[in-house]
C-alpha cells in the first residue's frame, strides 16, 4: 500500500513539474525575452487559463503526502521552514502579478507586474531544483551532535545557508554548491521547457528566436546533466547501485536522455507540439530517475546515528492508505475530464483568447 | 514558540477567509442571476452575473493564494500535530485538493473567458460546477475542523499516533452537518451584504439605478432568508453541539461562572472579570439561556467553577466577546433585512433613503460576523488541538525557533496588507465603474 502512494506521490509531483514548469519557464522567457507588448501577451494568453489549474497540482500533492506520509510531510516541512515559506510568497507574488497585471492600463503598473511575475517565476525555479538537491543530499536527522541527537530522529531544521556552502558540512545549509548547481539545472530546463510551450501555444513573432534560446540553452543543459552526473558521487558513494540491481531502472534515465537530445531538433519540428514533448520528457525522466536512484529512502541521514527516513517509516496506517484508494480513483477520473475538457475547450493557438482583460 | 505560531496560523487564516467567505455566497447568487437570466432571457440578468463575476474573479485569486499557504502551514509550524493526525486529517484535506480545487480551478477558467465558446447553458453549467467546487472545499474544511472539536473514528496507538478505524464516521460525526450549513448561511450573508450593499451605493449615487434596484432586492431576499437560517436551525443546532460535548467552552461563551440553581440568565452585555470570577456592568435577560438550551426555563447550565481550570478556555474574555459579537451582529442582521423586506414588500425602499445608507454601511459587518463565529470556534477548543485529547502546545514543530516564525509572521503581515490594499483598490475600480449592459437578445 506505501508503493502505492509513492507511486501516486510521485506521478503528482511530476505532473505538477511538467504543467506548472511551463508556466515558470514561461515567466522567465517574459522576463528575458518579451521585449513588447505584442510578445507579452503572447506569453500571458497561452498560459493564461491554465496556471491556475496546475497550481492545483502542487497543494493536491501536498495534500497527498500529509494524509499518505504524515511523518514525511511534518518532518520535511518544518525542517524546511524557511525556503518553504518563501516559496509561498513567491507564489502570491507571481499570482497577483498575473491577475492584477491587466487590471490598470498604465505602464508603470504594468512593468511592476511583469517584473514580478518574471521574477518570481525564475526563483521558483531555482528554489524546486534546490529542492530536490536537498532531498538526493539527505539532512541532519535528528540534529546530531557529536554523537548525540538533539530532536527525536525524524526532525531536522537547516538554515539557508552555511559559511561554507558545502555539502559535507556537518551543519548543512539548503543552498550549497551541490543543491545550487540543480537549481541551475532547473532553471535552465524550465525555461527551454517554457519556451517550447510558447512555441507550441502560439504564433507569436518570438518563436523564431525562441527556437534559437532552446537549442542553446540545451547545449548548457547538457553540459550541466553531465556535470551533475560526475559529481554525484561525491554526496552519494554509490549513486546508480540501484540501476545495477535493477537494471529495467534504466528506463527512466533513457527516457532523460531521449527528450535531451530530442529537444536540439527544436529547429525542423513541423509539429509544435513535439519540442514541448521531449522537454516534459527530460523533466519526466530527470525526476524520476533522481528518486529511483535513492529508492527506498525518501529522505537520507547524513549522520551514522539516525536512520534514512523511507517509503515504509513515514506511511500512515494500513486502513486509512486502503480507504483513500476508493475516494483517491474516483476523484482522479475526475480530474482526468476537468482537464480533458479544459484542454479541449482551450486547444490550439491561444493568441486570441484574450486572458487577462476582465 | 507557541505564542508566534498560535499569531501566525491566527493571523493568516483570518485574512484568508476574509475571501472563501464571499466566494462561496457569491457563486450562488452569480448561479441565480444566471439561471434567471436563462429563464427569462432578460439581458440584465446577465450583464448582473457578468458584473459580479468580475469581482468574483478578483475575490477567487486572493482567496487562493492566501488558501496555499494554510494547507502549508499544517507541516510548517504544526509538524506534531500533522505526524500524530496526518492519517486522519490528511484524508479530508487531500480529499479537498482533489476534488474541490481541481473543479473550481478547471472550470473557473471557463466560467470567466468561455461564454461566446460554450453557449449560454454550458456557460451557466460551468458556473454551477464552480460553485459546487467551493462548496465542496468548504464542506471537507468543516468535516475536518469537525473532527478536531469532535473527534470520531479513530484509535490512538503507539507513540500518541491517531489511526483511522473508521471513514464514514468522519463525514457522520453529530459536529459536521449543523457547522456546515451554520458556515454555509454565514457566507451567504456575506455576499448578500456585499450585493446588496453595492446595489445601495448605485441608488445613493443615481447610478447604474436599474441594477441597483435589483442588487438591493436579490441582496434583501438571500440576505433575510440566510439571516435567519443562520440563527435558527444552525446556529442553534451548533450551539447544542457545544452544551454537550464542550460544556466548559459554552460557560465560557456565555460568560457563566457560577453554575445557578432554577436557571441561567442571558448575558447581553458585560465584560468578563477572569481574575475574580465574575461579569462587570452585565446587563442580562433572567432565564433565557436555560430556555434557549434546554427549552425549560429551570434548566441547570454548568458554570466555569464546575471544571478543572487547567480544561478552561486560555482566553476567555476573547472567547466571550468573540461570541457575543457574532451573535449582537447576527441579530441586528435579522431586524435590518426584515426591515428592508418589509419595505420592499410595501414597493418603498429604493425610496427610504435611510435603510439603503445603513444597508451599504452594514457591508463590513457579516465580514466580523463570520469572523468572531470563528474564533469562538476555535478560541473555543483551546487549550485542545483536538479537543480532550491533544494540547496545542503539543503540536507545534519541535525544531523551528520562535525567531524564525516571527520572520515569516511579519513577512505575511507585509505581504498581506499589500494584497489587502491591492484588492480594496480593484474592487472599488471596478465597483465604480459599474455593470455594463449588453445586447444579446
Amino acid at each position: 500500500m506505501e508503493l502505492f502512494w509513492y507511486i501516486v506521490l510521485m506521478t503528482m509531483l511530476t505532473i505538477y513539474v511538467i504543467l506548472d514548469g511551463y508556466d515558470f519557464g514561461a515567466g522567465i522567457i517574459h522576463l528575458f525575452f518579451a521585449k513588447n507588448e505584442k510578445d507579452k501577451k503572447a506569453i500571458t494568453n497561452a498560459i493564461g487559463p491554465f496556471w491556475d489549474a496546475n497550481e492545483v497540482w502542487l497543494i493536491a500533492s501536498g495534500g497527498v503526502l500529509f494524509f499518505a506520509f504524515p511523518t514525511l510531510y511534518a518532518s520535511s516541512f518544518s525542517g524546511f521552514y524557511l525556503p518553504l515559506i518563501m516559496i509561498l510568497w513567491l507564489l502570491i507574488f507571481r499570482a497577483i502579478g498575473l491577475e492584477l497585471r491587466g487590471q490598470i492600463h498604465n505602464k508603470m503598473w504594468e512593468g511592476i507586474w511583469d517584473k514580478a511575475f518574471g521574477i518570481s517565476s525564475l526563483l521558483l525555479a531555482l528554489f524546486f531544483g534546490i529542492a530536490l538537491g536537498n532531498v538526493v543530499r539527505g539532512v541532519n536527522l535528528g540534529m546530531v551532535t557529536n554523537g548525540v541527537s538533539a530532536h527525536e530522529p525524524h526532525y531536522f531544521f537547516l538554515p539557508l545557508w552555511n559559511s561554507t556552502f558545502s555539502p559535507h558540512a556537518e551543519h548543512l545549509g539548503i543552498i550549497d554548491w551541490f543543491t545550487l548547481l540543480l537549481g541551475v539545472i532547473g532553471v535552465v530546463a524550465l525555461t527551454i521547457h517554457g519556451a517550447n510551450w510558447i512555441i507550441f501555444k502560439t504564433n507569436s513573432d518570438l518563436n523564431e528566436k525562441l527556437k534559437k534560446v532552446v537549442f542553446n540553452l540545451n547545449i548548457v543543459l547538457l553540459a550541466l546533466v553531465i556535470i551533475s552526473l560526475f559529481i554525484w558521487h561525491i554526496i552519494e558513494p554509490q549513486p546508480f547501485h540501484n540501476f545495477l540491481d535493477k537494471p529495467w531502472l534504466f528506463i527512466f534515465p533513457i527516457i532523460t536522455f531521449t527528450g535531451l537530445f530530442g529537444i536540439f531538433k527544436v529547429k525542423t519540428f513541423k509539429k509544435h507540439g513535439l519540442g514541448f514533448l521531449f522537454s516534459s520528457l527530460f523533466l519526466f525522466g530527470g525526476l524520476t530517475s533522481t528518486v529511483a536512484s535513492i529508492f527506498p529512502k525518501v529522505l537520507p541521514s547524513t549522520n551514522n546515528i539516525n536512520p534514512d527516513l523511507t517509503v515504509y517509516n513515514v506511511a500512515a496506517h494500513e486502513y486509512g492508505l486502503s480507504v483513500g484508494v476508493y475516494w483517491f480513483v474516483i476523484a482522479a477520473l475526475l480530474v482526468g475530464v476537468y482537464m480533458f475538457v479544459q484542454y479541449r475547450v482551450f486547444r490550439g493557438k491561444m493568441d486570441d483568447v484574450g486572458y487577462g482583460e476582465h | 514558540m507557541l505564542f508566534y505560531d498560535r499569531m501566525q496560523f491566527a493571523f493568516t487564516i483570518t485574512f484568508h477567509y476574509l475571501f472563501p467567505q464571499l466566494t462561496m455566497g457569491l457563486s450562488l447568487m452569480i448561479v441565480y442571476f444566471k439561471w434567471k437570466f436563462l429563464r427569462t432571457k432578460i439581458d440584465k440578468y446577465n450583464d448582473a452575473a457578468k458584473f459580479w463575476m468580475k469581482i468574483f474573479a478578483l475575490n477567487f485569486a486572493m482567496g487562493v493564494v492566501t488558501g496555499i499557504p494554510m494547507e502549508f502551514q499544517f507541516g510548517t509550524n504544526w509538524a506534531k500535530f500533522s505526524e500524530l493526525t496526518g492519517g486522519i486529517i490528511g484524508q479530508t484535506l487531500a480529499m479537498e485538493g482533489m476534488f474541490s480545487f481541481f473543479l473550481e480551478s478547471s472550470f473557473l477558467g471557463l466560467f470567466l473567458f468561455g461564454e461566446k465558446l460554450l453557449g449560454q447553458k454550458l456557460h451557466f453549467l460551468t458556473g454551477f460546477l464552480v460553485f459546487l467546487g467551493s462548496w465542496a472545499s468548504g464542506y471537507l474544511i468543516i468535516a475536518t475542523h469537525s473532527w478536531m472539536q469532535y473527534p470520531v473514528g479513530y484509535e490512538i496507538v503507539e507513540n500518541g499516533k491517531f489511526v483511522l478505524t473508521n471513514f464514514g464516521a468522519l463525514f457522520s460525526n453529530p459536529w459536521l452537518l449543523p457547522s456546515f450549513l451554520h458556515n454555509q448561511m454565514g457566507s451567504v450573508i456575506t455576499s448578500s451584504f456585499v450585493v446588496a450593499g453595492v446595489g445601495a451605493f448605485y441608488l445613493l449615487n443615481n447610478k447604474h439605478s436599474e441594477f441597483g434596484k435589483l442588487f438591493v432586492k436579490t441582496g434583501v431576499i438571500f440576505g433575510l432568508v440566510s439571516s435567519i437560517l443562520v440563527a435558527f436551525p444552525t446556529g442553534d443546532l451548533t450551539a447544542k453541539n457545544v452544551v454537550k460535548h464542550q460544556p466548559v467552552t459554552f460557560a465560557a461563551m456565555e460568560g457563566i461562572f457560577e453554575t445557578e440553581d432554577g436557571g441561567s440568565e442571558i448575558i447581553l452585555i458585560g465584560q468578563p472579570d477572569t481574575e475574580n470570577k465574575k461579569l462587570d456592568n452585565k446587563i442580562a435577560v433572567p432565564n433565557i439561556l436555560s430556555f434557549l438550551t434546554y427549552q425549560r426555563w429551570d434548566a441547570q447550565i454548568k458554570g466555569l467553577n464546575e471544571f478543572d481550570e487547567s480544561l478552561h478556555p486560555t482566553n476567555i474574555p476573547g472567547l466571550y466577546y468573540a461570541y457575543h459579537i457574532m451573535v449582537g451582529l447576527g441579530t441586528i442582521f435579522i431586524g435590518l433585512m426584515l426591515l428592508a423586506a418589509v419595505q420592499l414588500f410595501r414597493k418603498k425602499l429604493y425610496n427610504s433613503k435611510w435603510i439603503l445608507w445603513t444597508i451599504m454601511f452594514m457591508l463590513p459587518f457579516p465580514y466580523i460576523a463570520n469572523t468572531t463565529g470563528w474564533y469562538t470556534a476555535e478560541l473555543g477548543r483551546q487549550p485542545w488541538l483536538v479537543y480532550n485529547l491533544l494540547r496545542t502546545s503539543d503540536g507545534i514543530s519541535p525544531t523551528v525557533s520562535s525567531g524564525n516564525t516571527l520572520f515569516t509572521l511579519l513577512g505575511f503581515i507585509g505581504l498581506y496588507l499589500l494584497l489587502g490594499l491591492l484588492f480594496l483598490m480593484l474592487a472599488g475600480k471596478i465597483i465604480n465603474k459599474g455593470p455594463e449592459t449588453t445586447k444579446l437578445n
